[in-house]
């Protein structure tokens, strides 16, 4: 099913929780909503669910005006961060419920609890109340419950926020292959940005109500639109550091006390001229080497795979992801040599790109 | 060697510091210490009471004997109310006040307000609670003469008046003609409210998520508070149901002040009342009354142990309850 949002808006007396939301997700598609709390993603997933009735736009399902349609009326499966699983029922009432309202024939319903439970692996559990689990098997159950209606459209609450870090990892994967292999259409709020990087078909980064960007993964982390993507996605996160871009001798310079980084003329040129910009830099993109921009280890953190290290390059200080057979020591004097190709600018008034619209 | 030493020594410092004797004295007392209060509390006022009216129960004291020249009777007082003729039409008058005032207001009209109120936006539902607890606000008497005032005797009274008179509905004296419904709205009024603040806390305290997801699992409204919202409030229900049973059937204040139990409205505690606090004749018989009230006693304990064994109480303790995650 496809999923049209129109502009969108949703307003708690002044308070803007969903502001002009236009967003597109085709059938069979994996969308994140990714942005800090109180973004307004959960508010606008309940919005699509139908327990909040917007202030204005429209919500279509598949060119349907959803609007006044009733949450009970909607075919949605939706899965919380708290599981909410009723904790009255045994696991077996809980996957049935939905199918119970719906009148689905006894036979039926219960053929698809048990194939649902089989998929998940919860068979054994079908007698248990849902404080007898684990959180990982109520997660499971969780699942199930959404899944056993057949819905047109998966919602996800930040469903693996209250799991361990080992088994987020797995639910994670099986999320995902469960979603392609049932090609139901599904939206996927969350806060992790390395949870909507490597599950979603695209990612709509919300800040203050409002959408950022709506892109595939790969483009939001490359191309970041505002600053606030930019700092947001990635972790590490990218360095940002105010230069002012000079045209010197036929090239692009970004420059400020103890900086000077020549600049490629495609990306520099964008910036030139305009006063203070603010130069942005992946740890990943800074390398330290024999010779480039002179500066001091401040703090040395030992990630396993890299060393994240924090330079002083005069008042600035750029985090750098080393090889930690370079074992450099606090106070160590070093040089930086910045990956020009991955150089972002923003204006540091609207605090947009100057690269990318 | 030193660590093993060093157990060792540990264990005799432990031995030396908390003497086994001392020990279990200590373990034994220092609860009792920390409890004592509220023992005193209870043996004064709940139990030695129990045991007074006990013991008066199976003496003849009176006005007539006074405090002096009473005499045991045995079980004469428990003898005479099973063969008095008041005694089953009392009683019948009794179970229909609770079970009626009960089902109707104090578990019934308490629980409807409880989800009505938390199904309309939260201030107005606050409005309408708050309306509903200015009948057990208002000093019984006054409340109990306004409702006279509704259902004085013809010609007079709002119901009269200004009510069903001018749907030409003849004068009647209403509260002689139908004194049960009195007895009961009287009642009832006050008695909502309570069932209606402890319903309503318990809906509120059921987390978001779970009405969220009954309504995206495809319940209406009705069928999310039948399926999910009546199920979790299995254990406010049976409190306020045994509780309150409790206090109906040893309430008859606004009884006394409606009808003083005429008109066939006498119920079980205000017999008692009436024999031993305050009858016509001046008599009172405090060894009848006491025996009445030991049988209200008896009555209660065994309401709210079929109570207990109906809503499974054991089952409810155990398993955790809305919160349980």
């Amino acid at each position: 099913m496809k999923v049209k949002l129109e502009n969108l808006t949703k307003r708690w007396g002044p308070v803007y929780a969903a502001r002009d939301i236009n967003l597109d997700i085709n059938d069979g598609e994996f969308v994140a909503f990714l942005g800090p709390s109180g973004c307004g993603k959960t508010t606008t997933l309940l919005l699509i669910a139908g327990i909040y009735k917007p202030t204005a736009g429209r919500i279509l399902f598949d060119d349907r005006v959803m609007n006044q349609v009733p949450p009970k009326n909607r075919n949605i499966g939706m899965v919380f961060q708290s599981y909410a699983l009723y904790p009255h029922m045994t696991v077996y009432e809980n996957l049935v419920f939905p199918m119970k309202l719906k009148r689905v024939p006894p036979a039926e319903m219960k053929a698809r609890a048990q194939r649902v439970a089989e998929m998940l692996g919860i068979s054994q559990l079908l007698d248990r109340r849902p404080g007898q689990l684990s959180g990982g098997q109520q997660q499971r159950v969780a699942l199930g419950r959404a899944l056993t209606k057949q819905p047109d459209l998966l919602l996800f609450d930040e469903p693996l926020s209250n799991l361990d870090a080992r088994l987020r990892l797995s639910m994670r994967a099986e999320i995902k292959r469960l979603q392609m292999d049932l090609g139901v259409t599904a939206i996927y709020v969350t806060h992790d940005q390395v949870e909507a990087m490597t599950m979603a078909d695209r990612v709509a980064v919300m800040k203050d109500g409002r959408l950022q960007a709506y892109c595939p993964p790969n483009e939001l982390y490359d191309r970041p639109r505002t600053l606030f993507i930019a700092g947001f996605v990635g972790n590490p996160p990218m360095n940002f550091i105010e230069v002012e871009i000079v045209l010197r001798d036929g090239v692009y310079h970004a420059q400020r006390a103890g900086f000077d980084l020549p600049l490629l003329a495609e990306r520099g040129g964008q910036a030139a001229g305009r006063g203070p910009v603010i130069l942005g830099i992946r740890p990943e993109d800074v390398m330290i080497a024999e010779e480039g921009i002179a500066g001091e280890v401040y703090v040395v953190e030992p990630l396993g795979r890299d060393d994240l290290i924090d330079v002083r390059l005069g008042d600035v200080h750029v985090h750098v992801l080393a090889d930690p057979n370079r074992r450099c020591k606090v106070g160590d004097r070093v040089h930086l040599r910045f990956n020009t190709q991955k150089i972002q600018l923003f204006d540091p008034k609207t605090e947009q790109s100057l690269l990318w619209t | 060697m030193s660590e093993s030493a060093s157990t060792a020594q540990a264990l005799e410092v432990g031995k030396a510091r908390y003497p086994e004797e001392k020990a279990s004295l200590r373990s034994l007392l220092s609860p009792l210490l920390f409890m004592a209060p509220a023992i005193v509390l209870v043996v004064v006022f709940f139990f030695i009471p129990v045991v007074i009216v006990l013991v008066i129960s199976l003496t003849d004291m009176s006005t007539a004997t006074g405090f002096n020249n009473w005499k045991w009777v045995q079980f004469d007082n428990y003898l005479r109310i099973a063969t008095h003729p008041n005694t089953l039409p009392v009683l019948r008058n009794t179970l229909m006040y609770v079970a009626l005032t009960l089902a109707l207001f104090n578990v019934g009209m308490a629980l409807v307000i409880a989800l009505l109120t938390t199904h309309i936006p939260r201030r107005s539902g606050f409005l309408f609670r708050a309306l509903w607890l200015l009948p057990r606000l208002t000093p019984s008497v006054v409340y109990i003469m306004m409702w006279k005032y509704v259902a004085a005797d013809a010609p007079y009274g709002i119901l009269n008046q200004h009510l069903l008179g001018p749907l030409g509905i003849p004068p009647t004296n209403w509260l002689p003609a139908q004194p049960w419904i009195f007895v009961i709205l009287t009642n009832g009024f006050i008695g909502a409210s309570f069932g209606m603040v402890i319903f309503t806390s318990a809906i509120e305290s059921i987390p978001r998520d779970y009405m969220v997801a009954a309504l995206v699992d495809g319940c209406s409204l009705w069928q999310r508070i039948r399926y999910l919202i009546l199920p979790l409030l299995r254990w406010p229900l049976l409190f306020v149901t045994t509780y309150q049973t409790l206090s109906l059937l040893t309430s008859f204040e606004q009884i006394l002040l409606l009808t003083e139990g005429q008109f066939g409205t006498e119920v079980w505690s205000l017999w008692a009342y009436q024999r031993a606090l305050s009858n016509y004749w001046g008599n009172f018989q405090w060894g009848f009354g006491a025996a009445l009230a030991a049988v209200l006693v008896l009555i209660g304990v065994v309401m709210a142990l079929v109570y207990m064994r109906y809503f499974q109480f054991n089952q409810l303790v155990q398993e955790p309850k809305i919160e349980a995650l």
